[in-house]
Parts: structure tokens; C-alpha cells; sequence
């Protein structure tokens, strides 16, 4: 028996009748075509698969779409404004903040809400917050100076715009 | 997903009392929090066939509600809630510190107070806290409401006092007075997402002559349940914690639990390491 859902992903209204048994993360990459958001081990220890659910990370391989029903979805997808990477993500490129490229979208999602909750997140701060993402390539070192260096990115860029407003 | 594609079926009551007569005519089905176990059992294919009672819409079970000196924490309120909650930081400061140790932030977002108490892990970081707060847990069914002591809610590993269509709905604790000391304690093998060899919390106040007047000391992960460890409790009640007075406390840790050796840990260790809490927290 299929069941309704109706989730908001990435600002836009989505909806569809799935299976009970239907988890979040294969609502995102099957039915919506969002394959950014990786399955990593199913059982929510790496963190691959972590979208926003109402501006929280969870582990989407864990949570059944149904369960989802009226929450508003952030997946990687829906990082870059205009063509413009996410401040969070051009600081991956530009530290070198990942190899593979398989936990990135988990990491880059979770170091959103790290810098949301506490803008001035130190070094301490961002390790503790990643405590649920695992990489196998970098050894983290990298992933942790994007993380701090995007948060410093941030204040520089609102200044410049406030310097443009006036 | 290895679980078995057409052996699920989730009811999605809106309101309590929907829930409530929902799990009354199917008292098999399995409540669904945050299924931050649950889940993980179910892609392995281990909970086919379940009947699952999705609590997702019952938001009013979902706040921490500050009474007088009491604390009611809504069965569906989360580990990332408890932890930021400021009556809980400052009533409940080992609740809150419990809390941010289980799993990492996607597993405290998503993780209630409730399920956790309801899953019955030998290990629920949640509990050595809720032991020494002499926390209730009040329950609902569609035929009215019950109120057990918290250490009472636990039968064995995995097992609850829970009746057929009862739920979890609030657990309520009263703030204690200030105590002189506090621990909160757990020893995994990483620092991080580690689950528990021991987890320990306590509660101490002295008396003006340095004697001791309570303490309170619980252990997870050192029975099938968790454990209050009343032989300590009721020695140390009144005496000056001396070298011998420690040592002999120590002795009687295993008086209530019982660890066992298994893939995380060793009975040598955890009773080891548990007793080295004890001492320290004497001293």
C-alpha cells in the first residue's frame, strides 16, 4: 500500500506516493533524480548520506521518506545560488578538501549546520562536529582547514556586499 | 536496503489519540521515533514482517516543560534538544552531558529520549543519568495513564515493563539540590560514536564535616540493565570517605552488576574501570 508524501527538497515542492519501506535517501536519489547524496555503509555510521531535515543533519539512509512527510529538505544540490559554488563548498576546492569525492556531499551538509549553530566554529569545534562523517582518503586534516577557512570566507563576503549596498 | 521489500508497513497516526488506538489494536507494531537502531536492524534485513507505528507527527511529545522544580521531557524530545535545552543544563547537567556523547550530531538530531529508553540497551548512555535523578517514566494507552519508576521500566537486555499499546509519553524529573559533586562517565574505545564498556553517573553531597550525606552512583553497560549500586549507596551514607572507607566501597561495587565479557569488552575491565570511577569520584 503506497503512502503520500509531500517534501520541500532544496526550495521546491516535491510529491509522490512510495512504498512505506521506501528511506529518504533513495526518495532523494531514485524518485528525484538527486544523486548527489551518497549511500555509504546503511547503517549510519559514515555520514555519506547526510541531508538537512528543517535545517538539521541526519543520516538519510535511516529515516524512511514517509517519515520525511512535510519536512523541508537541503541536499547537496541545493548549496550553489546562480552558478555561484556555496561559500562551504569553494572552500573544498580551493583547500583541497577531498580525494575521492564519495563523503564529500555528507561533509560539506553536516560543516553547513556545524557553521550555522556556531559561526565561529574553531579547529576543536569542526573535528567534534564531523564525529558522525567518515572519509577514507584524506585523513580529515584538509576537510577540517575548509571547514574553518570557509567560515572566515564569510564575514569578508557580507562585508563586501554591505560596502557595495552603501 | 537489505530489508525484505514487502515485509513493511508503517501506520502514520496524525494525533495521540490516533497513536494510542492504533497500538491498541496492534500491539505488535513497533513504535518509530527517531529509529536510530531500529533502522539500522531493519536495512539488515533483521525486522521484517514489523508493523511500524511512525510517532513522527506527534509533536507535542517533542518539548521539555518546567514545572516548580520538575522537569516533563516529551518522550520524542532529542539528545541535540537535551543537550542545548537550557532547564536541562542547568537542573539535569548529567542528562544534557550524556546526550552529546551518543553517536554524532545526525544521530543525537534524530534520536529521542523516548526510543532510547524504550530500545532497552544494556548501554543507553542516557540511563545512569535518568538512575541517579530518580527520573519517572510516565506511560499512556488507550485505556489511561501509568507512572513507573525509571530503573523499574527494565526487565533485561532489550526488554521493557512496557504493556501491550502502551507508550512512552514524558519522563519526568524533579531537579535535585545542588550537589557538592557530579560525574558523568563513559568509557568507550574511541572518543567518538564509541559505544559504552561502562558509563557511569553520580551524585554526591558531603556534610559540613567532610562525611558523606548521599551519594547516588549508577552504571550502564554493566548488567543487562542499568544499575544503581545501593550496597555502595548505603555504606558510604554517613561516613568520612578515608583511604579504607573508598577501598571497601570499591569491594562492593559487584554487589550489583554483574558485566560480562564480550566483543567490546572484558569483565576484568569494566569492573576494573568502574571501580577506578568509584574511587575517584569518593576521594
Amino acid at each position: 500500500m503506497k503512502l503520500p508524501v509531500s517534501i520541500a527538497v532544496n526550495g521546491s515542492a516535491t510529491s509522490s506516493e512510495v512504498e512505506p519501506r521506501l528511506l529518504l535517501v533513495h526518495y532523494l536519489r531514485d524518485v528525484l533524480g538527486l544523486t548527489g547524496t551518497n549511500v555509504g555503509c546503511d547503517t549510519s555510521q559514515c555520514g555519506s548520506c547526510t541531508v538537512l531535515i528543517d535545517g538539521e543533519a541526519v543520516k538519510s539512509c535511516t529515516v524512511l521518506a514517509v517519515q520525511a512527510d512535510g519536512s523541508d529538505i537541503t541536499t547537496i544540490e541545493g548549496l550553489a545560488q546562480d552558478g555561484e559554488l556555496h561559500p562551504i563548498q569553494q572552500a573544498f576546492w580551493d583547500n583541497h578538501g577531498l580525494q575521492c569525492g564519495f563523503c564529500t556531499p555528507g561533509m560539506i551538509l553536516t560543516a553547513t549546520e556545524i557553521l550555522k549553530k556556531n559561526p565561529r566554529a574553531d579547529e576543536h569545534e569542526v573535528r567534534h562536529g564531523l564525529e558522525g562523517n567518515i572519509c577514507r582518503c584524506t585523513g580529515y586534516e584538509n576537510i577540517v582547514k575548509s571547514i574553518v577557512a570557509a567560515q572566515s570566507a564569510k564575514p569578508a563576503k557580507k562585508r563586501a556586499s554591505k560596502k557595495g549596498a552603501a | 536496503m537489505r530489508g525484505d521489500p514487502a515485509g513493511m508497513r508503517v501506520l502514520q497516526p496524525r494525533t495521540i489519540e490516533e497513536a494510542l488506538d492504533a497500538f491498541a489494536r496492534r500491539p505488535s507494531a513497533v513504535p518509530l521515533a527517531g529509529g536510530t537502531d531500529f533502522m539500522v536492524a531493519w536495512n539488515a534485513g533483521g525486522e521484517n514482517g514489523r508493523v511500524i507505528l511512525d510517532l513522527s507527527a506527534i509533536t507535542s511529545w517533542k518539548r521539555v516543560r518546567v514545572s516548580g522544580r520538575g522537569l516533563r521531557i516529551g518522550a520524542l524530545t532529542t539528545h541535540w534538544q537535551l543537550q542545548h535545552e537550557a532547564s536541562v543544563k542547568k537542573h539535569l547537567p548529567l542528562l544534557a552531558e550524556a546526550c552529546a556523547t551518543i553517536g554524532g550530531r545526525q544521530i543525537q538530531t534524530r534520536g529521542t529520549l523516548g526510543g532510547n529508553i524504550a530500545n532497552a540497551s544494556p548501554a543507553g548512555d542516557t540511563f545512569p543519568p535518568l538512575a541517579v535523578y530518580d527520573a519517572k517514566v510516565r506511560l499512556r494507552s488507550a485505556s489511561g495513564r501509568r507512572t513507573l519508576p525509571f530503573i523499574e521500566v527494565f526487565e533485561g537486555v532489550k526488554k521493557t515493563s512496557l504493556g501491550a499499546g502502551e507508550l512512552i509519553e514524558s519522563i519526568d524529573v524533579d531537579a535535585p539540590r545542588k550537589p557538592t559533586r557530579q560525574l558523568f562517565r563513559k568509557v568507550g574505545t574511541r572518543a567518538a560514536s564509541a559505544i559504552s564498556k561502562t558509563v557511569a553517573a553520580g551524585l554526591l553531597w558531603t556534610r559540613p564535616d567532610g562525611a558523606i550525606r548521599e551519594l547516588r552512583f549508577a552504571l550502564g553497560s554493566m548488567a543487562p540493565t542499568v544499575k544503581r549500586l545501593r550496597a555502595v549507596e548505603a555504606f558510604v551514607a554517613g561516613k568520612k570517605p578515608t583511604g579504607e572507607v573508598v577501598e571497601e566501597a570499591a569491594a562492593l561495587l559487584e554487589e550489583d552488576v554483574s558485566p560480562i565479557d564480550d566483543f567490546r569488552s572484558t569483565r576484568f575491565y569494566r569492573l576494573e574501570v568502574s571501580r577506578n570511577l568509584l574511587r575517584a569520584f569518593l576521594k
